[in-house]
């Protein structure tokens, strides 16, 4: 039976076991539209703007590993998916994006609604498709799929103009292998290299493992925990790799870098080997180059080639699937207790108490964490924005499951959190599902908030509201002499009355006692509920390496009088 | 042996020119792909040269790039990477025949014509268009060739030139990339097959 390419795309999407596309449609993907009416298993989720089906697709992948994926029409539907699809390429997150093009024949033509927006997602992609033939629609999604989802993962867009979508001229024929001749995503590493890692991990007296977001992509999670016990390596996590290790591990230290524990920036600092898995060094964690880790030799291991020796040099590079290299590496690791190391880092730890959070009158955000994080359990999924709020909850909130912290973290896109929590408890529909937001971020995509009403998902949203873009200001409090320019939001809606415009509970929190109960009754209530946290406006997050400085540099605590200088 | 972290630091080695060969799909869109990587992630290409393979759909591209070894690395890493990239190689070690085309106008007088065409002939150039008052010739051979040439050429006054970049490929049995070794079916062919190819 001949289908159009819209039909293809469909009968595609059902043979990669898709369930769920978050979407906006429009003039170009009408075809795509007409045919999803008739695939019932295909669950659309219409969105308020397409920028929240890129992140519900983003925060749907990272909540079940599976691919995320968002559709829109060309233009202005596609360009509003661009920070989705760049946050994903950033987290390295498989989403496939499907958008209409205009006609093949009107295609340069600056036609209506037209965008080259394969050209404009190039950089920020794992890979693109302009699907110019229907007999390719097949291969280009199965292709699509592979690649998101493969190697490191990313997004993938697969744009298709309107009268490919409505071209009746082939079967669906599947392809059973996608034909990729230049893309090999790595396995096992080469014996040689892993035994060059062990020896070093056997030699090494002060070891740290910095466990990244691959770790959980890999679903690393038991060898991580094998490695670290085995040789009583303690394992310090990046913002994306918070929750690859339970919190309560004995082992784990949190998160390290320009908000991360003190005494993890000074452990990193005196290690004799960091043994990088899964992570890429970002600038957020060593802080100036120069002076990271001079003390160490680096075990890197990583799936992606290019990030070995792209920002620290590596001692011993390691190309491979994190999870079947530390199944390599494991039986070649000795039984060892670093004990003096220990010691010396629970010495640390006692002297620069990073977690700290000290009495206070007012309502403090980091309190009104620790409690949430508290009070809900530790194993519901928490999202987050950007800013302030996003570097408490990595500080402060407990984690016992794998991929239960979501977060922008690469790219720090603002407004994260509203969609992204949305494609989490649509993926997770079992888990309690908190969207951490600031007031700021939580403002720029609030409009879908209709999309978790409509279609009554359950998620709660915890307002970190401050009135202001707290972590900009406390960048303008200490770099700019506390000339505060645009970083103050005196027109705030009120977001219990915007609870109750959208029909869903809204609660206002003012003091500390009021805290646990909010969020218990916020669990209890079946539906969305806003909780509007009105706390302390002008504190600072703490530890707190600036940018391009090191630990040498790091400011521990929130000096008395503001700023630090 | 492992060799102790240098981490972040340029290594001691400064920029030198290497010769890079990559065998690509031949797919639109595949030019863009590696131009645009290499002008983000600021890597200073200084001649690039594509063309068709002797395997159909596929093509080679011949880089020139300047870097020390650590921006090379990352150079062909990072287009390894690429998907419509299927086999990148740094050939810069390599015995290899390096070859670029270029044409040179040069403005002639009655009295300069003879010595141009010396040095042409010097250097197995040819005269590819004479004119009252220029000569256009075209010289193939390694960079340093074309380059003395142009040096002799450049005080009679040279008007237009225009060189291909070199293409490489290494001498003997060896291939700087190994279609067969690399499994690729001779029917290896893009997805999206357009007539312009890259």
């Amino acid at each position: 039976m001949k289908l159009s390419g819209a039909e293809i795309v469909c009968e595609s999407l059902l043979k990669e076991g898709v369930e769920i596309v978050f979407g906006l449609p429009g003039g170009a993907v009408l075809p795509l539209y007409g045919a999803m009416a008739n695939y019932p298993k295909l669950r659309h989720v219409l969105v308020r703007h397409e920028q929240a089906a890129s992140m519900a697709a983003d925060g749907y992948a990272r909540a079940t590993g599976r691919v995320g994926v968002c559709s829109a029409t060309s233009g202005p539907g596609a360009t509003n998916l661009v920070t989705g699809i760049a946050t994903a390429q950033m987290d390295s997150v498989p989403i496939v994006a499907i958008t209409g093009q205009v006609p093949r024949g009107a295609i340069g033509r600056d036609a209506f609604q037209e965008t080259d927006v394969t050209g404009i997602t190039l950089p920020i992609t794992k890979h693109n498709f302009l699907v110019m033939e229907v007999e390719d629609v097949a291969p280009a999604i199965k292709e699509a799929f592979h690649i998101a989802s493969t190697g490191r993962p990313g997004p993938v867009l697969v744009d298709i103009p309107k009268d490919v979508l409505l071209d009746l001229r082939t079967e669906f024929v599947w392809p059973d292998m996608p034909n990729l001749p230049g893309y090999h995503p790595p396995g096992a590493a080469p014996a040689r290299q892993v035994a060059q890692a062990a020896e070093l991990i056997n030699r090494a007296r002060r070891p740290v493992i910095l466990a990244g977001h691959g770790v959980l992509i890999s679903q690393a999670y038991r060898e991580l925990i094998e490695l670290a016990e085995k040789a009583q390596i303690p394992v310090i996590t990046t913002l994306l790799g918070i929750s690859s290790i339970p919190t309560a591990h004995v082992l784990n230290m949190g998160m390290p870098g320009m908000h991360g524990m003190a005494y993890n920036n000074l452990a990193i600092d005196q290690a004799d080997l960091l043994i990088g898995l899964g992570m890429r060094f970002d600038d957020r964690v060593t802080g100036r180059l120069r002076d990271f880790a001079p003390n160490a030799q680096v075990v890197h291991i990583d799936v992606d080639a290019s990030e070995l020796d792209k920002n620290v040099k590596a001692t011993v590079p390691v190309v491979g699937d994190l999870k079947q290299v530390l199944n390599q590496l494991i039986p070649l690791v000795q039984p060892t207790v670093h004990l003096d190391w220990i010691r010396r880092l629970d010495e640390l730890k006692a002297q620069h108490p990073s977690l700290y959070i000290r009495e206070s009158e007012e309502l403090l955000p980091q309190y009104v964490l620790n409690r949430l994080s508290e009070v809900a359990g530790g194993d519901c999924i928490v999202v987050t924005g950007v800013g302030q709020h996003q570097m408490w909850a990595a500080q402060h909130c407990k984690f016992k499951e794998p991929n239960t912290l979501i977060t922008s973290g690469g790219l720090g896109s603002m407004g994260y959190e509203v969609p992204a929590a949305l494609g989490a408890r649509m993926g997770r529909p079992d888990k309690t599902v908190w969207s951490v937001a600031g007031d700021g971020g939580f403002q720029m995509t609030m409009c879908d908030l209709a999309t978790a009403v409509e279609n009554n998902v359950d998620i709660k949203f915890a307002i970190l509201n401050n009135q202001s873009l707290g972590m900009v200001k406390q960048m303008q409090d200490v770099f700019y002499d506390r000339e505060y320019y645009a970083v103050e939001y005196s027109g705030n809606p009120d977001f219990v009355k915007l609870a109750a415009a959208y029909g869903i509970e809204g609660m206002r929190v003012t003091r500390k006692e009021e805290v646990d109960d909010a969020v218990r009754h916020a669990m209890e209530v079946s539906g969305p509920v806003i909780i509007d946290f009105v706390v302390k406006s002008d504190e600072q997050v703490y530890p707190w390496i600036p940018a391009g400085e090191s630990v040498h540099e790091m400011i521990e605590e929130q000096p008395a009088r503001g700023g630090p200088y | 042996m492992v060799q102790p972290a240098n981490k972040g630091e340029q290594s001691a080695s400064g920029p030198e020119q290497h010769t890079i060969i990559a065998l690509v799909e031949d797919k639109p869109g595949v030019l863009t792909r590696v131009a645009s990587m290499f002008r983000r992630r600021g890597f200073n290409i200084a001649s690039l040269a594509v063309g068709r393979s002797e395997r159909a759909g596929l093509s080679r591209m011949t880089f020139v790039v300047n870097g020390d070894m650590e921006t090379i690395k990352q150079v062909t890493r990072q287009l390894d990477k690429l998907i419509d990239v299927i086999e990148v190689s740094d050939i810069s070690t390599h015995q290899v025949v390096a070859r670029e085309l270029a044409l040179i106008k040069v403005t002639t007088t009655p009295s300069s014509r003879g010595e141009i065409m010396q040095f042409a002939e010097l250097f197995d150039a040819n005269i590819v268009d004479v004119s009252t008052s220029s000569l256009v010739i075209e010289i193939t051979g390694g960079e340093q060739k074309v380059n003395s040439l142009e040096g002799l050429l450049r005080p009679f006054g040279i008007t237009e030139m225009v060189r291909t970049g070199l293409v490489a490929m290494v001498r003997g049995q060896e291939s700087g990339i190994d279609l067969e070794n690399l499994g690729i079916p001779p029917s290896a062919n893009g997805l999206i097959r357009m007539d312009s190819g890259i």
